[in-house]
């Protein structure tokens, strides 16, 4: 099976190599042969006729970031639990215990953040 | 179903790093400003712990968690090495971190959490284990590159770190998958029993390979490295050059002699890895003017020394590997630590020319610089001398002998920068006054160490010898 | 016998003096410097004559005695250790080196008496003496290697003394430079004696060699690549052809360093050596005959730039470098043993001879020019007499030492197998120069009309200290070489007979080949035409320097461009620059840091201190520019080598 399996493949890698050169070179052949005329307005984003106000790339607090990783942490560690909960009645008390343990961690790092004060606002 | 006890012994060191780490983080926000120090100690007492449950685990070799991890003379030595780096980078970098008004907790706890995961590396027998401890210290590893927040050169050396470490690690990660799919394990044990797809094995250790040769910095993967190092606060990149170089050279040994499979695969791509390694690393050192980015080419450089015995593949040549990784960490560890001092506040003093007329300001200093810098030259009576022979040895046996003579003219090629910071320290006039400060008690115990240890392996090299060629069995 | 089993003291000694003036040197009175540099050689150098008592106790059977302290490096069954080891050959090099060491030491407190770093000074001499002594007490090839870089190591400290002259920290890196390609090689032989022999120690490497055929020289072998290897290490180390060119420019060193490491020890570790390893050549006639052309061709060679020379010192340089290739001469025609004498009749007179130009330099405070000197002889008559004494050794005057030694060497390579008539015309060509050069250098300093402002300079002779070792030297000058003398009227030669123990092996295998040849007429015509030539030398320089002065300019001006070849020292520099200097810096500036670094790469420095400018104000920045091209190489890096690794499978495909 070994050269046959992935010489099954080859087409595919042909295609997509024919696919990704074609691309390229209809964009090469554009920017070389085509004409460019930008304008104020054509280089505007989304011309619809109504004037952009600002950036678009305003920069916003940095809190927003720190709540929102805090947030995918915990949330993402919560989601261990439900496999868990599924095996409980096998695992017993070595699981009662390591899940304790798990448990423990994740405080630490929550008394970590509280300490730091990362859940404070307006610091 | 439940994990023995004995399970936990060999696991310790990892438990006492991680445990240790934890405290560390903990403590961090209870112990006042003042007395940081209680925080710097914990440290260095959980650096000092993992030694000590390094040597609790040595008493039960064996398998652990299902065969994930394994307890042998091989992962004890490299348990040994990279816990003692810690130790050294804890103490080395206490004073720096006051320096440069950087002090905290965090710092401490992050190298231990990366020497937790070189551990994982170097005891792992299964792939994704090796990943995880790959993960573990290498995203440790990015915060602690850019631990200089407000320098603008330590970010730019940490996010280069994280974007080509991540794309680098992609690469191990999808070699994985790929080994996965041909022989339907991750256990390298069983590799080899496994009938699967030859090419398609060939093609996942190879991706494997290049995402560990990243981490080694072998050519053509290193061009990260001397931005990072340059970049990265000079303890970090104490760290960074020994620790996790020697994590990933030992999982290369121990998936390369433990897969047959892998055994068999291109030792000429190694040849070809080593020699452009020495090469790209020795001439490009030779136009440095940065002292710490003459160093990082230098550790290029050493990475391609040490992948000539890792070419050799065979025992005598995994014993020099052990113990040129041991060398090599003492002589790179003493140099970046007396760099650091050096440096001064703000690490401003980093231009080679800046170290003139160091040998007569600061004889003491320079007298460290310049065993580091002979050892690293590899010149007699050092532990470079010794571990250099030891690679000749191995590529001689393996009857390499071309990559033997381009380790001997790389070394030629080497003398010329190691020693061009000597005549300077020793032989210019300074340009600039620069404070002489004394030399804090912590650094200068990293530094006797070092030394110490720099010298003692080229004299006594035998003892060490012993246990690497004995560590240098690895069960299949 | 306590010393003989304690060999490890004597090269201590000096290694004792060095750490104490390394340490506490900084602090201490100059007087407690000087006790303990001189006084460390000189118990060094009584050390070495109980030595020499207890060693003819010793049966012929128990030679080389040898001794093994520690062991250093153990892999496998392979070892080397510090282990030491005495034999005659060793005890003629011993005496060398702490007896001339010892004098130049004692010259040494009052030359430098003036200078800064005076402690320095003495604890670098002191560690060059260890170094010397483990290179010639060694008994295996990796230790013998320690002391080959350790006194590499401390010539380099030395030369670049006076670090401040950019030209003496230039010329220290040059010495070191260079010597490496040599050690290189070097190394390699060791190696490759290591792979052959399974063993570095000179008794199991000598015995299994000794058991090995002759090679043919048609058929190379493999005694013959390690011998070259060695012979590199050789070339490198005693500044000979085409290595040569660090020890001029070595003068920049203090005098006494010239006089110890570059005259009498240092550079003669190369002839040592190839002595010491004699059955490996003697096995080996391409090696053989390799070390004869270089050796004579240097002789000749850097006797010709030694004519034109105007420095003092640089003159003595050129006529080290040409006087070891008489050395390495003699060993390559397998004279092994006048090889070594005249290394010990060179140490003397050619250490003499820079310890007065050092009188000389120091009398005209510092100048160094010959042309700015003339008419000394009156004011410094110790220094002048003492000198004349060593010139007429070097010349080979009857029955001084340089007479008896170079005589020995000439005749036997008249008569040698891997001699011939060639080899010794051109000897005698160099003898023919050497007294012609010499004589010019005396005529040139100390006769003739002062060519210096006399009231600017203060002429003065140096202080004691300086000029008693110069008398000992000159009495060594004039009767060093007697103890083969009794050879002139058919008797013994000493000398010979001393050391002919160490190299009865080779002794045999080419007497053998060669057949005895000696014949008395012979070898008293050659010497006959030898001292005639000398003489024609002396005459020479005496017409062209006393009696007609104007001579020289003439010839000058009348063959420019030779003479313009030989100033320049045939631009052997200039070339060496242009064919290998030059292009390593292309190579490692143009093509690995701008090409690949700046162009490909975009990472050099500047790039990281640009990027890093721009990151002030915004951060997005830093995912732009050179991080994308490094993750680009890495992927093509990952594309070609799993592109090679897929070679087999796009076979299949095709």
């Amino acid at each position: 099976m070994s050269g046959d399996y992935l010489q099954n493949y080859a087409p595919l890698l042909i295609h997509l190599l024919v696919a990704m050169g074609l691309a390229g070179i209809i964009l090469l052949l554009s920017t070389i042969v085509g004409y460019h005329r930008p304008t104020r307005a054509k280089l505007q984003p989304y011309e619809c006729g109504v004037r952009p106000t600002g950036d678009a790339r305003e920069p916003f607090s940095v809190k927003f970031y720190l709540v929102a990783m805090v947030f995918i942490l915990f949330d993402v560690e919560a989601i261990f639990l439900y496999p868990w909960a599924y095996i409980y009645r096998d695992l017993h008390w070595f699981g009662f215990v390591e899940m304790l343990l798990y448990i423990l961690i994740l405080l630490a790092g929550y008394i970590y953040l509280w300490k730091k004060g990362a859940l404070d606002w307006n610091r | 179903m439940f994990a023995p006890i004995e399970d936990l012994y060999r696991l310790a060191p990892e438990l006492v790093l991680c445990t240790f780490g934890i405290l560390v983080m903990l403590a961090e926000p209870f112990v006042p400003r003042k007395r940081s120090g209680l925080v710097a100690f914990l440290a260095l007492l959980g650096a000092g712990a993992a030694l000590a449950a390094t040597r609790l685990s040595w008493a039960h070799p064996g398998t652990a968690f299902y065969g994930l991890v394994r307890v042998d003379d091989f992962s004890i030595f490299l348990h040994f090495v990279v816990g003692a780096v810690a130790v050294l980078v804890i103490l080395g970098s206490r004073d720096y971190l006051e320096r440069e008004g950087l002090h905290r907790g965090e710092f401490y706890a992050l190298v231990l959490f990366a020497t937790a995961g070189m551990g994982v590396m170097v005891s792992a027998q299964e792939l994704v284990t090796a990943f995880i401890g790959l993960e573990i210290s290498s995203i440790s590893s990015y915060i602690l590159a850019s631990f200089r927040r407000n320098v603008p050169k330590s970010n730019e050396s940490a996010m280069k770190y994280f974007l080509l470490g991540s794309f680098a690690t992609s690469f191990f990660l999808y070699g994985v998958a790929l080994v996965y799919g041909a022989t339907g394990t991750t256990l390298l044990s069983r590799m080899d029993s496994a009938s699967g797809n030859p090419t398609l094995l060939r093609l996942g250790l190879g991706m494997i390979f290049i995402g560990l040769a990243f981490k080694v910095a072998s050519a053509p993967f290193q061009l990260w490295t001397p931005d990072v190092y340059e970049g990265a606060p000079t303890p970090v990149t104490a760290l960074l050059s020994s620790g996790p170089k020697a994590a990933a050279f030992a999982l290369l040994l121990r998936i390369f002699d433990t897969v047959f499979a892998a055994s068999q695969l291109w030792v000429w791509a190694i040849w070809v890895s080593a020699a452009l390694t020495m090469f790209a690393g020795n001439l490009a050192a030779l136009v440095q003017s940065n002292v710490k980015r003459m160093l990082a080419y230098s550790s290029i450089a050493h990475a391609g020394y040490i992948l000539v015995a890792f070419a050799a593949r065979n025992e005598i040549g995994t014993a020099a590997v052990l113990f040129y990784l041991v060398a090599y960490a003492l002589m790179k560890l003493g140099a970046f630590t007396m760099v650091t001092h050096l440096g001064g506040e703000g690490e401003r003093r980093l231009e080679i020319n800046d170290y003139a007329g160091l040998g007569s300001q600061q004889p003491a200093a320079a007298a460290f610089l310049t065993l580091y810098l002979f050892s690293l030259l590899g010149l007699p009576v050092t532990a470079g001398f010794l571990g250099k022979f030891y690679i000749f040895n191995a590529a001689l046996k393996s009857h390499l002998v071309w990559l033997a003579v381009l380790l001997a003219i790389n070394t030629v090629i080497s003398a010329y920068y190691y020693l061009r910071v000597i005549v300077v320290m020793y032989m210019r006039e300074p340009q600039k006054e620069w404070a002489a400060t004394p030399i804090p008690r912590a650094v200068g115990l990293v530094l006797v160490l070092t030394a110490a240890g720099t010298l003692y392996l080229g004299l006594f090299p035998n003892y060490l010898m012993e246990f690497a060629t004995q560590s240098a069995v690895l069960p299949r | 016998m306590p010393l003989l089993d304690h060999l490890w003291i004597i090269p201590s000694l000096p290694l004792l003096g060095a750490a104490l003036n390394g340490l506490f040197g900084a602090r201490w009175p100059k007087r407690w410097v000087d006790v303990v540099g001189v006084g460390t050689t000189g118990l060094a150098f009584a050390a070495t004559l109980e030595l020499i008592r207890e060693f003819a106790h010793l049966r012929a059977d128990q030679v080389p005695w040898s001794k093994s302290y520690l062991t250093w490096i153990g892999a496998g069954n392979f070892r080397a250790g510090f282990d030491l080891q005495v034999d005659q050959l060793t005890i003629v090099m011993l005496l060398v080196v702490t007896g001339v060491g010892w004098l130049i030491h004692i010259y040494s407190t009052g030359y430098m008496a003036h200078e800064g770093g005076y402690y320095r000074f003495f604890a670098e001499m002191n560690l060059f003496t260890f170094f010397m002594l483990t290179l010639v007490m060694a008994a295996n090839f990796v230790l013998l290697f320690v002391g080959w870089e350790g006194v590499g190591l401390c010539s380099y400290l030395l030369i670049g003394f006076f670090f401040l002259r950019k030209s003496a920290a230039d010329a220290g890196k040059k010495a070191f430079i260079v010597t490496r390609i040599g050690d290189f090689g070097f190394t390699l032989g060791i190696l490759l004696i290591f792979w052959v022999f399974g063993s570095v120690d000179y008794a199991t490497v000598f015995n299994r060699a000794a058991g090995m055929p002759v090679e043919n020289a048609g058929q190379p072998g493999v005694l013959t690549s390690i011998s070259l290897l060695l012979l590199a290490g050789a070339i490198g180390k005693s500044a000979q052809l085409p290595l040569y060119v660090w020890l001029p420019d070595a003068m920049e060193g203090p005098t006494p360093v010239s006089a110890l490491i570059h005259a009498a020890t240092m550079v003669t570790a190369g002839v040592y050596m190839v002595a010491r390893a004699h059955i490996l050549y003697s096995h080996a006639p391409i090696a053989m005959t390799t070390v004869a052309v270089i050796g004579g061709l240097t002789a000749l060679y850097a006797a010709t730039i030694g004519l034109v020379q105007t420095d003092i010192k640089r003159v003595l340089a050129y006529s080290t470098v040409s006087q070891i290739g008489y050395m390495f001469l003699a060993c390559g025609v397998g004279a092994f043993s006048a090889g070594i004498f005249h290394l010990m009749t060179h140490a003397f007179f050619k250490a003499l001879l820079f310890l007065a130009a050092g009188s000389v330099i120091h009398a005209m405070g510092g100048e160094q020019d010959m042309r700015r000197m003339g008419g000394l002889r009156k004011q410094i008559p110790w220094t002048y007499w003492t000198m004349l004494l060593a010139t007429l050794s070097i010349s080979g005057a009857p029955l001084f030492a340089g007479f008896f030694s170079k005589d020995k060497i000439l005749f036997e390579t008249a008569v040698s197998l891997y001699g011939g008539r060639v080899l010794w015309a051109i000897a005698l060509v160099a003898a023919l120069l050497t007294a012609f050069y010499m004589f010019r250098l005396i005529f040139l300093t100390f006769h003739g009309a002062p060519r210096y402002d006399a009231h600017a300079t203060h002429v003065h002779e140096s202080p004691k200290n300086m000029l008693a070792p110069l008398v000992v030297l000159a009495v060594l000058s004039v009767v060093g070489g007697w103890v083969a003398a009794p050879a002139l009227s058919g008797g013994a030669d000493y000398f010979e007979i001393y050391l002919a123990p160490v190299f009865a092996k080779s002794s045999a295998l080419l007497a053998t080949a060669g057949g005895e040849t000696e014949s008395r007429t012979l070898e008293l015509q050659l010497m006959g035409v030898a001292v005639g030539l000398a003489t024609l030398g002396f005459l020479v320089a005496w017409w062209f320097y006393i009696r007609r002065p104007q001579t020289p300019e003439w010839l000058a001006e009348t063959f420019h461009a030779p003479y313009k070849l030989l100033l320049n020292k045939y631009y052997v520099d200039e070339l060496y620059n242009l064919a290998i200097i030059r292009p390593i810096g292309w190579i490692s500036t143009r093509l690995l840091w701008q090409v690949v670094d700046e162009g490909a790469i975009d990472g050099s420095v500047n790039g990281v201190a640009h990027t890093a400018r721009r990151l002030g104000s915004r951060l997005r920045v830093l995912a732009s520019g050179n991080t994308r091209s490094y993750a680009a190489w890495v992927l093509v890096g990952a594309v070609l080598l799993l592109g090679l690794l897929l070679w087999p499978l796009l076979g299949m495909v095709r």
